[in-house]
């Protein structure tokens, strides 16, 4: 018998086909119907790219993409560096106390069901008097975001070899310069890799955005939780599909990025 | 090696702010979340610090007119659902898991990528997606029903949708990737060297399995049930878009408190009983990685 014979079992081949089907199927099915010139879902019309016109051109939507975008670009840039900062303390630093509580703390927001993060917000904000429907917003998309752009940057860190840092430092570069010299260039790829987790996880929250949902910022996730409530519609289906598009072409800059590693 | 300068300042001051911001946006916010949960109800909502244990009876009881304690399961209910549904979508996510993951290490390594980069992609995509494409295919116009009435098996099924089956299919689809990832980790850490030496040992291909492949990989599978497990009892998209009112989850009960149903100690009540589950669940995990590392020293 050969090895490929004994290490496969029938089955699994038919078993992880039918698996793969079943996890692009749905998506399969949104992108499908969103072609529909059909008002109504279910009932194929014809085809049309109608629904990304009336999309596209809807302000309602294009106002809740722009408080997406920029309270995700602000989460990510600040998330990213405060996580930078703390993963070049946690793997490199020397004599650093308590560094396995530190690194919990860091991670907190993942060890936490989002619901509970969520309700811990709104309750500070509203003790606060916090009002202002995006500075909240952007406070608690940091919040969470930081483990998002921690982890990618430590495996990075941690699979970099120190001497190099030791090198520049006996060549007499001052700590900035051989971070900024040598250290920056060869982590940058979990830099970006984390930066990019952090602002797709901001990009695609729901659950704080919704909770926090006053104040005139209304988050992509949280208008079209808005649509879907109102009832399953083509137009639905192709911001879905938008929005697809856009995610699948984020995962694969990241996934090569990751592959360069 | 000369000593760096790097002076134990530089590591307060590199941490602080992570540190900071945690402590004041989560640790104290959760502290504040415990004393809510012992508070009264606001009149406008909110909440007033007088101190009751009001909001933990009202998860068991409901109080009559004369202030008696009637029992009233429901929000116990939301509770053992959670708890129920989560622990059955671990448990598929684990079983469907295996066999797509033993598939996928077999392949070349070009194609392995390549699948790999496919069971990750949906979790790219985003999550309200995901869940709101179900509801095209269970609705009551649904892909389902309209392939069964086609195929004329079923003249007029109820909707698929709004059940516990709806939100299981939902919860397993939403969180499978984070099972298949860690388990083909072990798989691929896996000793083919082991595997030859039971067939050596005219192990069949099932006892390898059983005995052999499997107990290899029951890290992985440990470590996938933590990611799968933590946000299914924190679920709120599954259970609002695809369970609908009377079948809620825990995630959609504090949501509901805490919007439309203004009742902030009920909810922060909740919360603690959510937060005390995934603690215990992580504890014991703790304790089990803790006792099979002692177990391995021993050997």
């Amino acid at each position: 018998m050969s090895d490929a014979n004994v290490r496969r079992y029938p089955g699994f081949n038919l078993f992880s086909l039918l698996f793969f089907v079943y996890l692009y199927l749905p998506i399969a099915v949104v992108i499908f119907y969103s072609f529909n010139a059909n008002r109504i879902v279910a009932n194929w019309g014809g085809f049309s790219l109608h629904w990304y016109t009336t999309a596209l051109s809807n302000t309602a939507l294009m106002d809740a993409v722009k408080t997406s975008l920029l309270v995700a670009s602000i989460a990510t840039m600040v998330s990213t560096v405060v996580a930078l900062m703390a993963a070049l303390v946690l793997v490199r630093g020397r004599e650093v106390r308590f560094r396995r509580v530190s690194e919990t703390v860091v991670n907190l927001p993942l060890l936490l069901p989002e619901i509970v993060v969520a309700v811990a917000v709104l309750i500070l904000f509203s003790q606060l008097g916090l009002t202002n429907g995006l500075l909240k917003l952007t406070i608690a998309h940091t919040t969470f975001c930081i483990p998002f752009a921690f982890l990618p940057i430590r495996a990075r860190l941690q699979g970099m070899d120190a001497d190099l840092e030791e090198a520049a430092r006996d060549l007499y570069a001052s700590s900035w310069v051989a971070f900024r010299r040598v250290t920056l260039p060869l982590i940058l790829p979990g830099v970006f890799a984390g930066a990019m987790l952090a602002f797709v996880i901001s990009m695609d929250d729901f659950i704080t955005s919704s909770l926090l949902n006053s104040g005139g910022a209304t988050t992509l996730p949280v208008y079209i939780f808005s649509l879907i409530k109102q009832g399953v519609s083509p137009q639905l289906n192709a911001i879905s599909t938008l929005i697809m598009i856009v995610s699948v072409a984020l995962a694969t800059v990241a996934f090569l990025l990751q592959r360069r590693q | 090696m000369k000593p760096r300068p790097k002076s134990p300042g530089w590591n307060v001051l590199g941490l602080l702010p992570a540190q900071l911001i945690m402590l004041l946006t989560l640790i104290i916010p959760v502290g504040i979340i415990v004393l809510v949960s012992f508070s009264t109800r606001g009149p406008y909502g909110g909440f007033d610090f007088v101190f009751t244990t009001a909001p933990y009876k009202q998860i068991l009881f409901n109080e009559g007119w004369t202030g008696e304690l009637e029992f009233n399961p429901q929000y116990l209910i939301v509770v053992g659902r959670t708890l129920v549904l989560s622990l059955v979508t671990t448990a598929i996510c684990t079983v469907l898991s295996f066999p797509v993951a033993y598939f996928i290490s077999l392949q070349r390594a070009s194609v392995k990528m390549m699948l790999i980069y496919l069971v990750t992609l949906p979790f790219w995509v985003s999550m309200i997606v995901r869940v709101y494409s179900w509801i095209i295919i269970l609705g009551n116009d649904g892909v389902i029903a309209k392939a069964l009435r086609a195929l004329g098996l079923v003249d007029n099924m109820g909707s698929l949708l709004f059940t516990d089956t709806a939100m299981l299919v939902g919860l397993v689809y939403s969180y499978i990737p984070l099972m298949i990832l860690p388990v083909f980790a072990s798989i691929e850490k896996l000793d083919s060297a082991l595997v030859e030496a039971s067939h050596d040992l005219y192990g069949s291909r099932l006892t390898t399995l059983r005995r052999v492949i499997l107990p290899l990989c029951k890290p992985g599978m440990m470590a996938g049930a933590i990611l799968v497990f933590v946000p299914c009892l924190g679920a709120v998209l599954e259970p609002t878009l695809l369970g609908g009112g009377k079948t809620m989850m825990m995630g959609n009960l504090i949501q509901l408190q805490f919007g439309a149903a203004r009742n902030w100690p009920l909810g922060a009540a909740i919360s603690i009983v959510l937060m005390s589950a995934v603690l215990i669940f992580l504890m014991w995990r703790g304790l089990q990685a803790v006792r099979r590392e002692g177990r391995e020293g021993d050997v």
